[in-house]
């Protein structure tokens, strides 16, 4: 076998290894799953609206936008009458509807007096997360169709009308109703972008904090091996669940620290378009009192003990530094998960199995405690703390089993994937 | 009371049989070696003593206690020197040493760390950062650390590994000097001269099974060898 040959023959012998791939398998797995689920998500936006049409007005133009309306978008409920808004309403409620539109009686004479028509949206929102905001975004487009064929219908009528109103004849005046509470002259994009800058914070210094301390703790038990002081470190009088909870309380102060540090920068960026739609969430009442914050540090910390147990956990696979870096990928990738889920979608409209993938990973309960505590969920919020509290509790639990055992010097383990995760014997 | 009593120790790893069924004890302040080829269960035995391990068979008492039911009785009264042992790179030989003397005693621990301090014999080296040591110095570190907090049985594995002949004289008159103060010391060693000189008795251990064991003196005469390593090499070829 030649030179060339001979080296990689080794090379791949040695990097051929579990340690190699099962972080990444795990990680693909992860991601498969991801992308079924949104792919649900997509599959919906693609749908058109789902809607209900009130039309007051049974002149040209309200009629021309009450046909267009139905030809584009499914109408699950109709009436001429806005005194039935209530129940309209009720209607798209329970038909998954994602606006009621009102077309008022006054609708074509304003347009023949070169006034905008207005367009009464009453949008139903369920989610705060990008994803969450394309149905309204396709509706968007529809009533950008309905401007412009008012738009052909008063030329072709009329040529020397006013250039300027004939460009944009009717106006939206839009109420967003979410988690029962009514938002009067917010849209949903606009209401889910001022969510979202107020609750973006967490979820990110979350993600950092767990990279950061997690990654503190996977190598200091893989350097704790490399380095030969594990063994010492055993044979002294100090109890396994010392040295576990003393490596996880380090890492988690070093990961406080680097998290505020982080928070300080973050926070200067945020403040620069907080307020960019002009809204305050504080004068709709959606404002993280005192004690929210309480509730948000809670479940930030007992995210952090749990994540950082489950990198202790991971840490104790760890042969040497090479190896802690493989088994940081995958905390890596449970951190950023729910950040990006967090991000594009809302807890309450996640499909069924993408909502139990959220719930069961312990990073997702602080990113979404924010702004679960804006409009009162604290179910969401105290549930979250106590599975996590749990998850940590279990997970300490498995690590101080596994320092108690022979599986941290010499690897034995009843699952044979596992070993070569963890082999180093010597007789 | 024997200080350690060992008795039909079992110890596998998975199908693997690392020790076999071995028996041995050793009185309070003796000097006991374990000697044996490369893979014959030394290393395994050291560390089921120092309560690393856990056993599949046979008892194993250390001072009176249970290793499988006491061990954190045993971790108070050993000390345990890993052949290829380590120390905490980004500390000082004070500041690995004061780590370690934070777990005995708090009113000993200056104590103990001063006497750390005069067997690792670094002078002004002991305030440098460990990454920078020789290997000799690592070692030398090292044994301060197993033997500065007076336990009342020192297991060694290798003790003078790595350190040249005059280190090596000195660390072997140390580990002479704390038997004569109490302390009874387990070493397993590939030394045969060192074995000869430091060791009360000794026991060869081969396949995880002991074949041999007696004072060196006597295992001598009865192959009538004129040292331990031949009697090492009889047996282990027998």
């Amino acid at each position: 076998m030649s030179g060339l040959g001979n080296i990689t023959k080794k090379e791949i012998r040695e990097l051929l290894t579990p340690a190699t791939f099962v972080p990444i398998i795990l990680v693909a797995l992860i991601f498969a799953t991801l992308g079924n689920s949104l792919q649900g998500i997509q599959e919906q936006a693609a749908t058109p609206p789902i809607i209900g049409v009130i039309n007051e007005d049974n002149s040209t133009f309200g009629t021309m936008t009450s046909t267009i309306l139905h030809e584009r978008a499914k109408v699950v409920y109709n009436s001429t009458s806005s005194s039935d808004k209530q129940v309209g309403l009720e209607t798209l409620k329970e038909k998954n509807g994602v606006a009621l539109i009102i077309i008022p009686q006054n609708f074509t004479e304003r347009i023949r007096h070169e006034q905008p028509g207005n367009i009464e949206v009453y949008w139903i929102m369920k989610g705060a997360g990008l994803m969450d905001t394309l149905p309204p975004s396709i509706f968007e487009s529809l009533i950008a169709y309905i401007n412009t064929n008012i738009s052909k219908e008063l030329i072709q009528e009329n040529t020397t009308v006013n250039a300027s109103f004939v460009l944009s004849p009717t106006k939206r005046v839009e109420t967003t109703k979410f988690k029962d509470q009514e938002f009067i002259g917010l849209s949903p994009s606009i209401l889910s972008g001022m969510l979202s800058s107020q609750t973006m914070l967490i979820p990110i210094v979350m993600m950092m904090i767990i990279i950061m301390a997690g990654s503190i703790v996977i190598t200091s038990m893989a350097l704790e091996k490399e380095n030969k002081t594990l063994e010492t470190l055993l044979t002294l009088p100090v109890k396994r669940t010392s040295i576990v909870t003393g490596k996880i309380v380090a890492a988690a102060v070093i990961g406080l620290l680097l998290a505020i540090i982080y928070m300080i920068g973050m926070q200067f960026y945020f403040s620069g378009f907080q307020f960019s739609a002009g809204v305050n969430l504080a004068s709709y009442g959606l404002v993280i009192t005192s004690t929210d914050f309480i509730w948000i540090g809670a479940s930030l910390f007992i995210a952090l003990i749990a994540g950082l147990s489950l990198c202790m956990l991971m840490g104790t696979f760890a042969k040497n530094y090479k190896s802690a870096q493989t088994l940081t990928f995958p905390i890596t990738m449970l951190a950023m998960i729910p950040m990006f889920i967090t991000m594009f979608a809302d807890f309450d409209t996640l499909p069924l199995a993408l909502k139990i993938f959220t719930f069961a990973i312990p990073f997702s309960h602080p990113m979404m405690a924010p702004r679960a505590l804006l409009f009162h969920d604290y179910t969401l919020v105290i549930g979250g703390i106590v599975y996590v509290a749990i998850f940590a509790i279990v997970t300490i639990s498995i690590v101080v089993w596994v320092f108690k055992t022979d599986r941290l010097l010499v690897g034995t383990t009843k699952f044979k994937w596992l070993k070569g995760l963890t082999r180093r014997r010597r007789f | 009371m024997a200080a350690v009593e060992v008795k039909n120790l079992v110890k596998k790893y998975g199908s693997i049989d690392a020790v076999n069924g071995i028996s041995f004890s050793i009185n309070e302040g003796e000097i006991f070696g374990l000697i044996g080829p490369n893979g014959a269960g030394k290393t395994t035995t050291l560390r089921v003593l120092s309560t690393l391990l856990s056993i599949n068979g046979g008892s194993v008492t250390i001072l009176g206690y249970d290793v499988r039911k006491q061990s954190a009785d045993i971790r108070k009264l050993i000390s345990y020197l890993p052949e290829d042992a380590g120390a905490y790179k980004n500390l000082t030989g004070r500041a690995y040493l004061q780590f370690i003397a934070n777990f005995f005693d708090q009113k000993e621990v200056p104590v103990i760390v001063q006497k750390g301090i005069e067997i690792a014999d670094l002078g002004a080296r002991i305030d440098d950062r460990v990454d920078t040591y020789s290997k000799g110095m690592m070692r030398r570190l090292l044994v301060g650390r197993a033997l500065m907090t007076n336990p009342k049985l020192a297991i060694l594995d290798e003790p003078t590994s790595g350190l040249d002949v005059i280190n090596a004289q000195e660390i072997r008159k140390l580990v002479k000097t704390t038997a004569q103060s109490g302390t009874t010391v387990l070493l397993s060693s590939h030394n045969m001269l060192e074995v000869e000189y430091l060791c009360d008795r000794i026991a060869l251990i081969s396949e995880g099974k002991i074949v041999e064991e007696g004072k060196p003196k006597t295992l001598m005469e009865k192959y009538k060898v004129r040292n331990i390593e031949e009697v090492f090499i009889r047996t282990v070829r027998e």
